[in-house]
């Protein structure tokens, strides 16, 4: 399934994409993939996320995606090292 | 201890000491409580009757971090009940070095054409402050940023400044109180209600401090105000949004315009969307790329006051790697951004200049030209247009005095009924249906649609001391009570509200502020004397409030918020009333 991916602030650099932190990209991810697999799957620093926006909402990282779901992921308020 | 009384009707002025009653209060605390004990709440805010009173928090001055904030308090012409602004400037602690526990604005003169400043300094023979007035005339009429280098020439680099732009001059609603930041630009505002033209309606123009052979602040117990300050650092510099290279120090506040825009709360073209298309373009995170890319280095922030080790405050720069301004804050980012539908970096960075320059407030100047847009004056996304009717603003020209009365006003002037304002004070940058708590804020507070009056976005959209679901409105009404009175008192205490992050999830940082207060003070005040102190503020705030003609009924968000659901979430306001009275009923 497909799901739209957008990393925010410090963890812009983790786009496979680039960009200004915050632009959209897509991500395949197999039926049934949580939030967490998606943090995985793109290797970013667990330590670092704070909130995760699903379609607007904040979800934990067990949340199951579905196809189309729209995915914001924030570390504390841009906080984290950026350097 | 010293209150300064300075009479405009004659250009007098008292140095008297501060009365015994006041011992325990300061900054909102003290403006609140004065201003309701000396203004009658019937007076017209323009008129002889309104006061004034600036007053720097109980740490002010002192080595506590990020403590440089001086309220300023009256009668709002915006609102038209009783007003706190605070502002972080080298103004602050010079105050407080003084030993000044409050300066009170009185009088007005008879005569309309001349403006006056007044310069104080430290008397050292007479063991207490003086006041000299001088003749401001010739910095009228004129761009703050052209003003400011004459009056530094005149009583040198070692001065702080604060008074109002020419918004003030002309009595719009708008108009902020001006104070220098650390470089000496007039960026730093107790911008909201409209108190900039208070001071202008008494024809002051300028209040120069130099605080040169001051004794400086008091402490009535050295150990515990140290063991105090050292939470409080180590609190500040531990919390992931505070700390050094931090979310504020590298992207500013302006890192809140993604989040609130992926929450779906971000007011978008006055208040009909809360998702903004151009988001990514002006967000904190633009500002660090975009200075990274014309400065050739990454820009860090800096301090907008001294002794602030947050540093929040950014500078935005044209791509010759010149300045355009500092700072473009979150709240003036949206306000004059996403809420017109503006997504140009360099057309918001122009007109916060422009705020600055004419003394206006940049949240109220936002959300007016949003009213103003919705009404066809121009379109929405027109910056052209939009960077236009703020220089119609600074000429004072017909439709620029309508726009300077500000949001609810301008609204009436131009027919519109999605007019976003509570007390006719223009909501800021969080949209209601989106996140309940924050409307219940807006709604009740005594100042009009205020976010930092208790900002209960930290649980609800950020994560900051727990998490609640921002669209549900159960449990709200309790939790906008205990951050307006907690807000009531950190706005007394001289600290930045931003300490509030690290000190709501580090119970020690708390602990900190209370024990540097305790220091200063010689009290023992626990934490809970502490909500004690605040919900007596609110109290005295709501009271000159009811006795100046505002009822409970006044405490509700606007109709259109209750009739028209807002995408994404597609929600409308649904807190009872039965709640929202319930914040002050309950108080």
């Amino acid at each position: 399934m497909k799901v739209r991916v957008k990393l925010f602030a410090s963890l812009g650099s983790f786009s496979p994409q680039g960009g200004l932190p915050g632009t959209p990209f897509e991500l395949e991810l197999p039926l049934g993939a949580t939030l967490h697999d998606l943090m995985q799957h793109l290797q970013l620093p667990v330590e670092q996320i704070k909130v995760c926006f699903v379609n607007s909402r904040i979800q934990p990282p067990e949340y199951v995606l579905n196809e189309g779901d729209d995915v914001g992921i924030f570390p504390p308020v841009g906080g984290g090292s950026h350097v | 201890m010293w209150f300064i009384r300075i009479n405009m009707t004659d250009q007098t002025y008292k140095v008297e000491e501060a009365p015994a009653e006041y011992k325990y209060l300061a900054g909102r605390g003290l403006t609140s409580t004065l201003v309701a004990k000396e203004v009658p709440p019937l007076a017209h805010p323009l008129g002889p009757n309104n006061k004034v009173v600036f007053s720097p928090g109980f740490v002010t001055g002192t080595s506590a971090p990020t403590s440089a904030r001086v309220s300023v308090g009256g009668k709002s012409p915006l609102t038209g009940g009783i007003k706190e602004a605070n502002a972080g400037s080298p103004w602050a602690p010079m105050l407080a070095d003084m030993r000044v526990k409050a300066l009170i604005v009185e009088g007005q003169p008879k005569e309309k054409d001349k403006f006056w400043g007044v310069y104080v300094t430290w008397d050292a023979d007479a063991g207490k402050p003086k006041v000299e007035f001088f003749d401001a005339t010739p910095y009228t009429g004129q761009n703050l940023y052209d003003v400011y280098p004459k009056v530094y020439e005149k009583f040198g680099e070692k001065v702080a400044i604060a008074g109002c732009g020419v918004a003030g001059e002309y009595g719009y609603a708008n108009a902020g109180v001006v104070f220098d930041d650390m470089a000496k630009r007039p960026s730093r505002y107790a911008g909201r209600g409209g108190l900039g033209s208070v001071l202008g309606s008494k024809r002051l123009k300028f209040i120069v401090l130099n605080a040169k052979g001051a004794p400086g602040v008091e402490i009535a117990d050295k150990a515990l105000f140290e063991e105090g300050r050292k939470k409080m650092i180590d609190a500040l510099r531990t919390h992931d949004i505070t700390k050094p290279k931090g979310g504020l120090n590298t992207y500013g506040t302006a890192v809140l315009i993604n989040i609130l825009n992926e929450a779906g709360g971000l007011p978008t073209r006055n208040f009909s969307s809360g998702r903004f298309e151009g988001a990514p373009k002006i967000a904190g995170e633009a500002i660090f790329e975009g200075n990274k890319a014309r400065l050739g280095k990454e820009l860090f922030n800096h301090a907008c006051s001294p002794g602030c080790i947050i540093q929040c405050s950014n500078t935005w720069h044209n791509e010759d790697g010149t300045e355009k301004t500092s700072c473009i804050e979150y709240e003036s980012d949206w306000a004059l951004g996403a809420n017109c539908g503006i997504d140009d970096l360099d057309a918001v960075g122009e007109m916060v200049q422009l705020c600055n320059a004419y003394g206006l407030d940049t949240i109220e100047t936002g959300v007016t030209i949003g009213v103003a847009m919705e009404a066809g004056v121009i379109p929405f996304g027109d910056a052209k247009g939009a960077i236009n009717l703020i220089h119609e603003m600074g000429k004072g020209t017909p439709i620029g005095r309508i726009l300077g009365s500000g949001t609810g006003a301008a609204g009436k002037v131009l027919g519109v009924t999605r007019v976003p304002a509570v007390k006719g004070q223009g909501m800021p940058a969080y949209e209601p249906r989106a996140v309940k708590g924050i409307g219940i804020t807006y709604a009740t507070s005594t100042m009009g649609a205020d976010h930092t009056a208790g900002y209960t976005i930290a649980p609800e959209i950020l994560g900051v001391m727990g998490k609640q679901d921002p669209l549900s409105p159960e449990g709200k009404a309790a939790l906008s009570r205990a951050f307006q009175a907690t807000t009531a008192f950190i706005d007394s205490s001289g600290h930045c509200l931003f300490i509030a992050f690290a000190i709501l999830d580090i119970a020690s940082g708390y602990q900190g502020m209370i024990d540097e207060v305790n220091g200063v003070l010689g009290t023992n005040w626990t934490a809970d004397d502490i909500l004690k102190f605040g919900s007596e503020v609110l109290k005295t705030e709501r009271a000159f409030n009811e006795a100046a003609g505002i009822p409970k009924e006044a405490d509700r968000v606007p109709e259109f918020m209750k009739l028209e659901p807002l995408p994404p979430h597609n929600q409308t306001f649904d807190v009872p009333d039965a709640a929202l009275d319930s914040v002050y009923g309950e108080l």
